[in-house]
């Protein structure tokens, strides 16, 4: 580029970007952390008062309890199924030639492309047509759908970007395909599997419109939200257990993040 | 025994591919396309208005109501049009940050910075929506601001207004991660060949950084655009008398009116528009980049 | 008495023909034999209910005493409230609490079972009028347990509005504009076509749930005309309150469950019923045809409608209870709280109150020419646009 004078001004510019980028993604995040500590149940600005009681609450909360548990159920459960397939379509779709193969691939994104309500609608009727009771199973197999093509994409992009002369290398050396895949293919995925587990595991742990439409009387803890949004009785409960959520999540996220960052750096 | 199958699968690769493929396969034929089939065959049907049974005597009356009605136009090209307004604005707010990101942060930043992305989508949706609704509010956060530093307060809450910057906020690490994913790839070296050709940086970033990034940016916005395009949600919470989108007729007749045939053959709109989005899409490498 | 009962049955009555119309075009009702005594409890129970219907002050006890675990699902109409009843094959939600525009739907719709009225022991004191209403009984088979019962009210805002409005004029005055929140619900028509019959008599709007196309359209200009003046359609009680609580209206229609929210959280806003009237509500607990839990359900029905409980729910949610025991136990919990509340009401405050019923296309009279619910939803959504 034209000279470091330049490039600084730019990075200056765009940094300023950037910390704006992050007040708009981070403001309303505070201000749910902050209201957590409300002393009404009806939100208005600016906060009416300070109390830890909803914590309390919050902690006593069956019905939080079981939603919480309920919806790290259904997106443990998900993850691992669109682990299993995900990974496997994308094996399927980057390794062979086959026929319909561009269809299968275009196909497979479309439980994120279409609109959930779409997908969470035809499930409905669909389960109500085979006679299928809702349950914490239709949750799972609503959920799976399209956490299986997040990991896809996460998978095949990885294959993508693998340089074929390894594999090669390996079998040129004597190893056979199972130890190949084993030994080279297998670690050098392994970050994009966990990747795409992670996010899966997220879009699932925080999915409304599917599971409004797959969920009988079981309440996931998204569900659970709305619910008390609607009631409007104790909304400062809905803040604390985001509050919690987040305090939860942010060490695991920073330690995924670190380790896909490494193991990105590795074979760029 | 085993051994042997095993060998004779990997000797055969299209019996691999076939092992392979089936279970995801079988999966998505089964749960998904059959159901969207079932749904999309259903809107051919109609429902007793009284008993709420489905009668299944064949006729285009749902989608006449649908594509006749000027009711039912304008609600459409509202959310198309707010869908490609939410997904030009987070292109915009995106790249920026994903090139600062990719080309100015060192690793610690970088990864930093990823890792705050990251974080609002461990944040209840529902409970960023509500946040929104008490920044807008009248006497919401942003008017006492605007109030401090003695400007005019905005009426933007309950709005089409609303909606926009509601989207916009809510997909737009959707977008970044996408777009950061390809100007990383971007070598530096390439940079440096085109300034030493003599490019000022304008030119580099038209001829050579945004063609580089076109894959990531279709991929990113076809999460932005097809996430705006099914929501209801979101209008229901911060949408205004005039803000009803696709989402919300289809949801009302499948939650309140029970009337699935009609919602199936409205639903019909977003599947068109997101059908042919992809094409689109995929020709500029959107798929390869996702 | 006599009095008080003939404006019940008139004005809450669907008329025979109605009854006779559903029974020759329909298969029928649901049949099974009610139980004839209240088995051990099944352990769970699932609701769908009004928001404010199933509060933990009296749930918890219910759980306690009868190990029925409660799962609650809201609903914020009484549309979404029959399909809740008939999603997944009818067999996920045991109870509901049906409001007189969702009962006969769900009875004609087979979704709900008859009732032992025998078996729940606060029946013999409900308000006559309330035991077998034409909206949960037909042909002396009880489909539901009258629950509460109240009016839809005008709500504002004291700081900004300080002459209390007398009319729902008030909800189409232009100098509110961008102000006015109504709730976004297809029966809301009737509440302009209540305003209209009071304004306009020369439209000949007897009811205002039987409206033929001509009196329609007329209803549907003002509803487009109020259109211009509103800020949001409330969906949920909670979109209204928060409306309130931010200053983003200062006028609308409501539920008193909203004014008494608003009221505990110190918001300045008083609600009434204007001079015209005021549509309403009655509500029953009604058991799904296919319920899961049918014992802990008839241990709710039992327990919801014992005076305490009965007390609890009108304070709560503003509204009055059937069974007229809990006048009492309403002083109890706050003094004056009876008479506040209608626990104590005259044939003349009924009057008032139009009872939300399903629209037909039979009115009264044995004419046919009204419009059907199925023309007030699309109404609804254009004027919506």
């Amino acid at each position: 580029m034209a000279g470091p004078q330049t490039r600084r001004l730019t990075a200056t510019l765009l940094g300023s970007w950037v910390v704006l980028v992050l007040g708009f993604l981070f403001i309303p995040i505070i201000i749910i952390l902050t209201y957590a500590f409300d002393t009404s149940t009806i939100q208005g600005w600016p906060i009416a008062g300070f109390t830890t009681h909803w914590f309390v609450d919050t902690w006593a909360d069956e019905e939080v309890r079981e939603a919480f548990l309920l919806s790290t159920e259904v997106a443990l459960a998900a993850t691992l199924l669109a682990v299993l397939l995900g990974s496997l379509a994308a094996f399927a779709v980057y390794r062979f030639a086959f026929f319909g193969k561009e269809v299968f691939s275009f196909l497979l994104i479309l439980p994120i492309a279409l609109p959930g309500i779409i997908t969470g609608m035809a499930l409905n009727s669909y389960f109500v047509f085979w006679g299928i009771d809702l349950s914490i199973w239709t949750i799972i197999i609503g959920h799976a759908t399209f956490c299986i093509v997040i990991v896809y994409n996460n998978v095949i992009a990885r294959l993508r970007r693998l340089p074929s002369s390894w594999v090669e290398a390996s079998q040129d050396l004597g190893a056979g395909a199972f130890t190949t895949f084993r030994r080279i293919t297998l670690p050098m995925i392994a970050t994009s599997v966990g990747a795409g587990a992670l996010l899966a595991f997220a879009l699932s742990f925080d999915e409304v419109i599917v599971s409004t439409f797959t969920a009988g009387a079981q309440t996931t803890l998204p569900l659970w939200i709305f619910g008390a949004i609607r009631l409007g009785q104790k909304l400062p409960e809905v803040n604390v257990v985001v509050f919690g959520v987040i305090a939860i999540t942010l060490v695991p996220v920073i330690l995924a993040q670190k380790l896909i960052g490494d193991a990105g750096r590795l074979h760029k | 025994m085993k051994l042997a199958l095993a060998a004779l699968v990997w000797r055969r690769p299209w019996l691999r591919s076939l092992l392979l493929l089936s279970p995801p396969f079988a999966w998505f034929v089964a749960f998904y396309l059959a159901a969207l089939v079932a749904l999309f065959v259903s809107a051919f049907w109609q429902v007793d208005g009284f008993t709420g049974e489905i009668q299944e005597n064949w006729t285009f009356d749902n989608f006449r109501a649908v594509f006749g009605d000027e009711v039912y136009r304008r609600i459409g090209l509202r959310t198309i049009g707010i869908a490609a307004a939410v997904t030009l604005t987070d292109v915009l707010l995106a790249f920026p940050f994903a090139y600062f990101m990719a080309q100015f942060a060192g690793p610690k930043l970088r990864a930093a910075l990823m890792t705050a992305v990251m974080l609002p989508l461990w944040s209840s949706y529902l409970a960023r929506v509500y946040a929104w609704r008490l920044i807008l509010a009248h006497d919401g956060a942003l008017n006492w601001l605007l109030t401090e530093i003695g400007l005019p307060t905005l009426s933007v809450g309950y709005s089409n207004w609303a909606m926009w910057i509601v989207f916009s906020y809510l997909w737009l690490p959707f977008m970044i991660l996408p777009v950061y994913a390809g100007l990383e790839r971007i070598p530096q070296s390439l940079l440096e060949a085109s300034s030493d050709l003599g490019a000022g940086a304008w030119r580099t970033l038209r001829k050579v950084i945004l063609p580089l990034a076109l894959p990531g940016i279709a991929a990113g916005s076809i999460s932005c655009f097809s996430l705006t395009l099914g929501d209801y949600v979101t209008p229901m919470l911060v949408g205004g008398p005039g803000s009803d989108f696709i989402g919300n007729v289809v949801y009302v007749n499948v939650g309140v009116s029970n009337n699935v045939p009609f919602a199936a053959a409205f639903a019909t709109l977003p599947l068109v528009v997101i059908a042919i989005y992809l094409l689109i899409a995929r020709k500029l490498g959107a798929f390869e980049a996702m | 008495m006599k009095a008080v009962r003939k404006t019940w049955s008139s004005r809450l009555a669907v008329p025979t023909a109605v009854v006779l119309a559903f029974s020759q075009t329909l298969a029928g009702v649901a049949q099974a034999a009610p139980p004839t005594k209240i088995g051990p409890g099944e352990g769970v129970l699932n609701l769908v209910a009004w928001e404010g219907y199933a509060e933990d002050q009296w749930v918890k006890p219910f759980e306690a005493q009868t190990g029925c675990k409660v799962n609650r699902k809201y609903a914020g109409s009484s549309d979404e409230m029959v399909t809740l009843m008939r999603q997944g094959g009818g067999n996920q939600y045991d109870l509901v609490s049906a409001s007189g525009d969702a009962t006969l739907r769900l009875i004609y719709g087979k979704n709900v079972a008859p009732l032992n009225v025998k078996l729940i022991d606060g029946y013999k004191d409900f308000i006559p009028q309330l035991k077998s209403p034409p909206h949960n009984t037909i042909k002396g088979v009880h489909y539901g347990i009258s629950y509460e019962w109240g009016p839809n009210t005008l709500l504002w805002n004291t700081k900004k509005i300080t002459e209390a409005p007398k009319s729902w004029a008030a909800v189409y005055d232009p100098q509110y504009k961008g102000m006015v929140t109504v709730p976004d619900n297809a029966i809301q028509i009737a509440d302009a076509a209540l305003y209209l019959s009071k304004t306009e008599p020369k439209l000949g709007i007897k009811d205002p749930y039987e409206l033929n196309e001509k009196q329609m359209d007329a209803v549907v200009d003002l509803l487009k005309q109020q259109r211009l003046l509103i800020k949001k359609y409330w969906a949920l009680a909670s979109d209204e309150i928060s409306l309130f609580q931010n200053g983003d209206v200062v006028i609308g229609a409501a539920w008193p469950y909203q004014t008494n929210t608003l009221k505990a959280a110190k918001v300045a806003v008083e609600e009434t019923i204007p001079a015209e009237g005021a549509t309403g509500w009655a509500d029953s607990w009604m058991l799904s045809a296919k319920s899961q839990h049918p014992n802990c359900a008839y241990k709710w029905m039992n327990w919801v409608t014992t005076p305490v409980v009965q007390a609890q729910q009108a304070i709560f949610f503003g509204e009055t209870p059937a069974n007229t025991l809990a006048c009492k136990e309403m002083d109890k919990i706050a003094a004056g709280a009876c008479s506040q509340y209608h626990g104590d009401a005259t044939a003349a405050y009924f009057n008032q109150i139009k009872f939300w019923k399903t629209p037909l296309k039979e009115c009264g009279g044995g004419k046919h020419d009204c419009l059907d619910y199925s023309v007030w939803q699309q109404k609804w959504q254009a004027i919506k646009g």
